[in-house]
C-alpha cells in the first residue's frame, strides 16, 4: 500500500498498517509472544493476529496522523507467523514480536498491561489465550526475581535430597488461634517441613492475625526442639492494604519465621513490593495462586498458567503453586511438567508435548520452587517424585491431618514414604513400576505409613484435564 | 529423642552396604562426598566439622565407607553425616546430605523462653550436649528430658 493511502484518514485492516509482518525476524532482544487466536466467522487469521498486535501494541480503531510523528515501525507489535492448530477447527497461533523498547524495565505491570491490556475483548476474536511468552536476557535482567531461589532455600533450611513436604492447616475457617497452632505443632513435629495458612487465612473474626502469628510461632519452636530441624509456617500477610501486609511481615520476622506468604490477588506490584521486602529481610515468600483458574483454565481464552509462571519468577517468589498431576486439581502431565520447567530450569527449551512454543534463557535468574498441593496423599508418592521431581514442596493437608491416628501421625507417614521412596531411587530401582512394594516395605516399620496406606491407598481423581497441549508434529503454515 | 535432620532420618539406620548404594548414586552423577562430625546438633549449626577435605578424586564407594568407618573410630559418640557436593553450573551446593551415626542416647534440647512485651516470647533453642565443657561433652551421656 503506498504512503499516501496508509495515512488517508478511516478504517483499514490491521494487516495492511504493518501489523502483519511474514517476512520479519525477530531480534534476540524482542519479547515474544504466542496467542491462540479464534477469529469471528469471515476474519482471516493473519487479521486476526495482525489485530492482535496492534492492539497490544499501538494501535487504535482507525488511523491517526500522529502515529507520523514516531518511529512507529519500531513501537508496532509485529505478527510474524500464523499456523492452525491441528485438530482444533478455527483456532490458530499468532506469533507476535515486540520491541524491548515498549516496556519498562523490571515491572510486570507494564508488561502485563500492555500484552493482555486491552486486547483480550477485542470483538473481531471470538477467544484468545496467551500461550506462551519468551522473555529475552536483556529484559529478564532488570527483574530482581526470587528473593532466595531454591538453592538459597535449600541451604537456609539445611534441607537436600529430597523434595520437602507441607500442609495447609484444615479446617481453612473458624478454628481459634490456639487450635490452629496446635494443628501446626503437631504436623510439623511428626515430620513436616512446612505448614501453611490457606489463602483465605487472613484476619477474620474468629482468628486475629497477629493472634495465629503468635500461636503458629510458639508451635514452630516447640517442633524445632522436638527434631532438631528447621521448620517453618508460611505466616499469610495478605491484605487489604501494602501497609497492613508491612506490618503483619515485620512482626512475622520479628518472632524469627522463616517464611511468609501472599495470595495471587493482591496484585502484581503488590508481589513485587514483597519479593523485595523478602530479600531485604531475609525470609522466604511464599505464593498461593488464588483466582488464577479463573482465566488459566479454558483452552480457548485466558492466560495459560506457564506465562503466570514466568512472571511470577521475574517478580520474585520463592515458592508458587504449580500443579500435583496427580491431585484433585486440574493438570495434564506435559503441562504441569512444562510449568515446573519454566520455574525450575536456568535454559527451557521449546517443547510442544510440554505446551512450550519458546525457548527460554534465564541468565541466572534464582528458580522458584514449586508447590504441589490438593488432594495427594503418601500412597501417590512414587508418582509425585516421578512427575515433579526433588526441588518441590508437596503439601499433604488433609492427607495429614485426616490420618486416622492423628496430625503428627500422618506427618509421619509422609516423610516415611518420602524418605523410603527417595532411598529406592538413589539405589537405582524402578521406583515407578516399584512404588507400591517399596511402600509396603516401608510401612512394616512404620505404623503411620501402614495406617495411611489402608485409608488412601486407592483413592485417585482421574477426571480428564481441560488445559493440554496441542502436540504438533508439523506446524501447518498458512 | 531422635535428631531427624537429614535425607533419611525417618527410616532405620543406614547399613554400610546401603550407605554405599547412597555413595554410588552421587559418585556417578559426578557428586563428591564428604565426612562431618559434631557434638552440637543445634538446627543452626551449619558447620560440622570436617573429617578432611571433600574426596574430589574418589570413585569407589567402598573408599567413602572406609572413612565414614574411619569417623567413626575416632568420634564413637557423635554426630556424623554424609554429604554428596553438586558443583554444576546454577546448583552449586550439597545434594544429599544424611546421619551416618548418631550417639546411642541423643539428649536433645531445652527452649529457654523469655517474656517481653506484648505477649511475644523469645526463645533460644539449647542443645543439652552444650552443658559440658568442650572436650569433656558426650552427647550420649544421660540428661533429663
Amino acid at each position: 500500500m503506498s504512503s499516501a493511502d496508509r495515512w488517508s484518514a478511516g478504517v483499514i485492516p490491521y494487516a495492511e498498517m504493518g501489523y502483519w509482518r511474514p517476512d520479519y525476524q525477530p531480534k534476540d532482544t524482542d519479547v515474544l509472544a504466542a496467542f491462540r487466536i479464534t477469529p469471528q466467522r469471515g476474519v482471516p487469521p493473519e487479521e486476526a493476529g495482525a489485530a492482535v498486535a496492534g492492539e497490544s501494541s499501538t494501535a487504535t480503531w482507525t488511523v491517526v496522523w500522529t502515529d507520523r510523528l514516531t518511529s512507529y515501525d519500531t513501537y508496532q507489535g509485529k505478527c510474524y507467523r500464523v499456523e492452525a492448530v491441528p485438530g482444533r477447527e478455527g483456532e490458530f497461533i499468532a506469533y507476535i514480536a515486540y520491541d524491548l523498547d515498549l516496556f519498562e524495565e523490571g515491572s510486570i505491570a507494564n508488561l502485563t498491561s500492555s500484552i493482555i491490556g486491552n486486547v483480550f475483548g477485542f470483538k473481531a476474536l471470538r477467544a484468545l489465550r496467551l500461550e506462551d511468552m519468551r522473555i529475552p536476557p536483556h529484559y529478564v535482567k532488570t527483574f530482581q526475581g526470587p528473593a532466595h531461589g531454591i538453592v538459597m532455600e535449600r541451604e537456609y533450611l539445611g534441607k537436600f535430597g529430597r523434595p520437602l513436604l507441607g500442609a495447609t492447616v484444615k479446617p481453612k475457617l473458624g478454628l481459634s488461634a490456639r487450635n490452629y497452632g496446635r494443628v501446626v505443632y503437631e504436623a510439623l513435629r511428626g515430620g513436616l517441613d512446612f505448614t501453611k495458612d490457606d489463602e483465605n487465612i487472613n484476619s477474620q473474626p474468629f482468628m486475629r492475625w497477629r493472634d495465629r502469628f503468635l500461636f503458629c510461632m510458639e508451635a514452630v519452636d516447640r517442633a524445632q526442639a522436638a527434631t532438631g530441624e528447621v521448620k517453618g509456617h508460611y505466616m499469610n500477610v495478605t491484605a487489604a492494604t501494602m501497609e497492613d501486609m508491612y506490618e503483619r511481615a515485620e512482626f512475622a520476622r520479628d518472632l524469627g519465621s522463616v517464611i511468609v506468604m501472599i495470595d495471587l490477588t493482591v496484585g502484581y506490584t503488590a508481589i513485587q513490593s514483597m519479593a523485595r521486602w523478602a530479600r531485604r529481610n531475609g525470609v522466604l515468600l511464599h505464593l498461593h495462586r488464588a483466582g488464577h483458574s479463573t482465566y488459566t483454565r479454558q483452552k480457548t481464552h485466558g492466560v495459560n498458567f506457564r506465562v503466570l509462571a514466568k512472571w511470577m519468577r521475574l517478580a520474585g517468589v520463592d515458592h508458587i503453586h504449580a500443579g500435583t498431576v496427580v491431585g484433585k486439581l486440574e493438570g495434564d502431565p506435559g503441562s504441569v511438567a512444562g510449568f515446573y520447567d519454566t520455574l525450575r530450569l536456568n535454559r527451557v527449551e521449546a517443547d510442544p508435548r510440554k505446551g512450550l512454543y519458546f525457548d527460554q534463557e534465564w541468565a541466572s535468574l534464582p528458580g522458584t520452587m514449586p508447590v504441589a498441593s490438593g488432594g495427594i496423599h503418601a500412597g501417590q508418592m512414587h508418582q509425585l517424585l516421578h512427575h515433579l521431581g526433588e526441588d518441590v514442596v508437596l503439601q499433604f493437608g488433609g492427607g495429614t491431618i485426616g490420618h486416622p491416628m492423628g496430625i503428627a501421625a500422618g506427618a509421619t507417614a509422609n516423610r516415611v514414604a518420602l524418605e523410603a521412596m527417595i532411598k529406592a531411587r538413589n539405589e537405582g530401582r524402578d521406583f515407578l513400576a516399584e512404588g507400591p512394594d517399596i511402600l509396603r516395605a516401608a510401612a512394616r516399620h512404620s505404623r503411620e505409613l501402614d495406617v495411611a496406606l489402608s485409608t488412601w491407598g486407592d483413592v485417585t481423581f482421574t477426571y480428564e484435564s481441560t488445559d493440554t497441549p496441542d502436540v504438533v508434529e508439523t506446524p501447518v503454515s498458512i | 529423642m531422635r535428631i531427624t535432620q537429614g535425607t533419611f532420618s525417618y527410616l532405620p539406620d543406614l547399613t554400610d552396604d546401603e550407605i554405599a548404594a547412597q555413595v554410588a548414586y552421587a559418585l556417578e552423577r559426578g557428586w563428591p562426598c564428604s565426612v562431618e562430625f559434631t557434638d552440637d546438633p543445634h538446627p543452626r549449626n551449619t558447620y560440622w566439622e570436617m573429617w578432611g577435605l571433600p574426596m574430589f578424586d574418589l570413585t569407589d564407594p567402598a573408599g567413602v565407607v572406609h572413612e565414614v568407618n574411619e569417623c567413626r573410630r575416632a568420634y564413637p559418640d557423635h554426630y556424623i553425616r554424609l554429604n554428596a557436593y553438586d558443583a554444576s553450573h546454577g546448583r552449586q551446593t550439597t545434594a544429599l546430605s544424611f546421619i551416618v551415626q548418631r550417639p546411642a542416647d541423643e539428649p536433645g534440647f531445652r527452649i529457654d523462653r523469655e517474656e517481653t512485651r506484648d505477649r511475644q516470647v523469645r526463645v533460644r533453642l539449647h542443645p543439652y550436649a552444650l552443658d559440658r565443657p568442650r572436650g569433656a561433652r558426650r552427647v550420649s551421656a544421660k540428661e533429663p528430658d
